[in-house]
């Protein structure tokens, strides 16, 4: 397994968040983790990768224990994120946002290479290469955060909500391009409110509630369950 | 009121001004970048200054060198100005590292409130002016003529000396070379991350503690080279001349755009222009009062200081 997750807690203070969460997310999957707002989705991405300290449990990469380990050295080991609100350097360019991405890494060849396979996957951000992150829209500052977060050549990518905000022809296309990218090689873990999207693309996915893992199945298993379709999918 | 003294004396004014506000400037600095980064007044910051103003004249004595030398030959010069630089920034370098492993460090770590760093802020700038006046009997010590102040030329009726250049220089110099560290390195990359957006900052892979740590340590080595062009042009340092200068860092970086570094350069040469230019006008005891009028007034008109904030530009 590339990733998993032992009986995690974590608190904002007083207030518990995650009441021990495990899942795992084996090499080359697309793993979706979907649930209502204040479920724990996003808690438990900022607790992968390490912008909050879980209470307990224990947290595995790639063989080696992280549970302790510093956010910025979790890039270094391969783990990325496109994180909630999108996180864009406002005052920083396309390009350096992207360059940002790339802050871990040394090669200059390998960094260019991967600048263009950005603006390949998103010809929009070649467009606006210059102009300052916080003047992009909506749908173009969460390309930016999706294609900043490949720059670190992640073995395990973090999508937190990549659809939110976005019109349906951009939701369309932004799950084409994670698909993609997946096929490209680079393991998947994204959390959605839009289930039916995330659970027609993913191999596999859990869904949270109230801080616990309620269910989990194969995508299309979870497409079909009675309870899934009445909470998330809102068809009867 | 009398606008003779200020029109008689316009050119004079506006060069010691410049040579006062480049001083100023490389002050403001280290109040600017870690107000950028932590959102934090640095207090201690004035002190970090003062050192250094004693740092320099510590190196100076090591030659036999004191206030009743006399001025060195150009070679000499030389060397007693690489030491003396020397000296101020590892000097101020490392108290203002002091200053963040010892009074802010620990702080973050527990999550304190805001409040808490500004006590601890003030608490450790009082610590080190009390500790330096009471080892100097609260007297001012006199600088050796390290650069004896000559005329190099005159426009009209105002001359332009050797030190104001100097100064001047060194100041557009050292702002000049910051500004390519901060915009064009890779480290420097990583500063303007944490100023804008410290989360995703982390999740790029930026170690957050040691960007903060090089802010204060940048912020430290701009002091130091103030504080050695502090001695030169006023010819004695006490335990307070970091305090009252600082006054006038601080109100600097506000009036360019707080966490903005070209606002603190034109900051502080535009207040030590006008303060010079109101002590023309309303005598020389009035040059603090009007410093602090013209910073209420641009705050009251534009509240995010003349060039506003770009280090954090508009963070999210």
């Amino acid at each position: 397994m590339l990733l998993e997750i032992d009986n995690v807690t974590l608190a904002y203070g007083r207030i518990q968040a995650l009441h021990g969460i495990s899942l795992t997310v084996g090499q080359g999957e697309v793993v979706a983790l979907i649930g209502a707002n204040g479920a724990g989705k996003s808690t438990t991405m900022r607790a992968i990768s390490g912008l909050r300290p879980v209470s307990q449990g224990t947290i595995r990469f790639d063989g080696d224990d992280i549970t302790k380990m510093r956010a910025d050295l979790r890039v270094v080991r391969g783990v990325s994120q496109s994180p909630e609100g999108r996180g864009i350097f406002p005052g920083m360019t396309v390009r350096e946002n992207l360059e940002m991405g790339a802050y871990t890494r040394k090669v200059r060849a390998e960094i260019d290479e991967d600048l263009q396979r950005a603006f390949t996957l998103f010809p929009r951000l070649k467009e606006r290469e210059k102009q300052a992150g916080g003047t992009l829209s909506g749908g173009e500052q969460q390309m930016l955060a999706v294609g900043r977060a490949l720059m670190s050549r992640p073995k395990l990518l973090l999508l937190d909500e990549p659809s939110m905000g976005l019109a349906p022809m951009l939701i369309q296309q932004i799950f084409d391009i994670i698909v993609e990218i997946n096929q490209q090689g680079t393991t998947v873990l994204l959390v959605e409110q839009n289930a039916q999207q995330a659970l027609s693309r993913a191999h596999r996915a859990y869904v949270l509630e109230t801080g616990r893992i309620v269910k989990e199945g194969t995508g299309a298993e979870l497409l079909n369950d009675p309870a899934v379709k009445d909470a998330y999918l809102g068809v009867a | 009121m009398d606008f003779s003294g200020l029109i008689d004396n316009f050119g004079p004014l506006t060069v010691t001004g410049l040579a006062q506000g480049a001083i100023i400037a490389l002050f403001a600095l280290g109040y600017t970048l870690v107000y950028g980064v932590l959102r934090l007044i640095n207090f201690a910051h004035s002190e970090v200054f003062l050192l250094g103003t004693y740092a320099c004249l510590f190196a100076w004595g090591l030659f036999g060198l004191d206030q009743n030398s006399a001025a060195p030959a150009v070679g000499p010069m030389l060397l007693y100005m690489l030491v003396g630089l020397i000296a101020a920034i590892i000097v101020s370098g490392a108290a203002a590292l002091t200053v963040e492993f010892v009074a802010y460090r620990p702080l973050r770590r527990r999550n304190a409130p805001p409040l808490a760093f500004l006590i601890t802020a003030i608490g450790a700038s009082l610590f080190i002016s009390e500790v330096v006046g009471v080892a100097t009997h609260r007297n001012q010590t006199g600088v050796p003529p390290i650069i004896q102040a000559r005329p190099v030329f005159t426009i009209g009726d105002t001359t332009v000396t050797n030190l104001q250049i100097l100064i001047i220089l060194l100041a557009l110099v050292m702002m000049f070379a910051l500004d390519r560290f901060i915009n064009g390195s890779r480290l420097g990359r990583g500063v303007r991350a944490v100023a804008q957006n410290p989360d995703s900052a982390a999740l790029m892979g930026v170690n957050k503690s040691r960007v903060i740590a090089l802010v204060f340590l940048l912020g430290g080595l701009m002091a130091g080279i103030a504080a050695v062009m502090y001695d030169l042009k006023i010819g004695v340092t006490r335990y307070d001349a970091g305090f009252l200068l600082g006054i006038d860092a601080f109100t600097a970086a506000v009036l360019g755009g707080i966490g903005n570094l070209r606002g603190a350069l034109l900051g502080g040469l535009l207040l030590g222009v006008l303060q010079n230019y109101a002590a023309g006008v309303f005598g020389s005891q009035w040059l603090h009062a009007a410093s602090f009028v013209l910073l209420v007034v641009i705050l009251l008109f534009r509240p995010t200081g003349l060039l506003g904030e770009s280090l954090g530009r508009a963070r999210a």
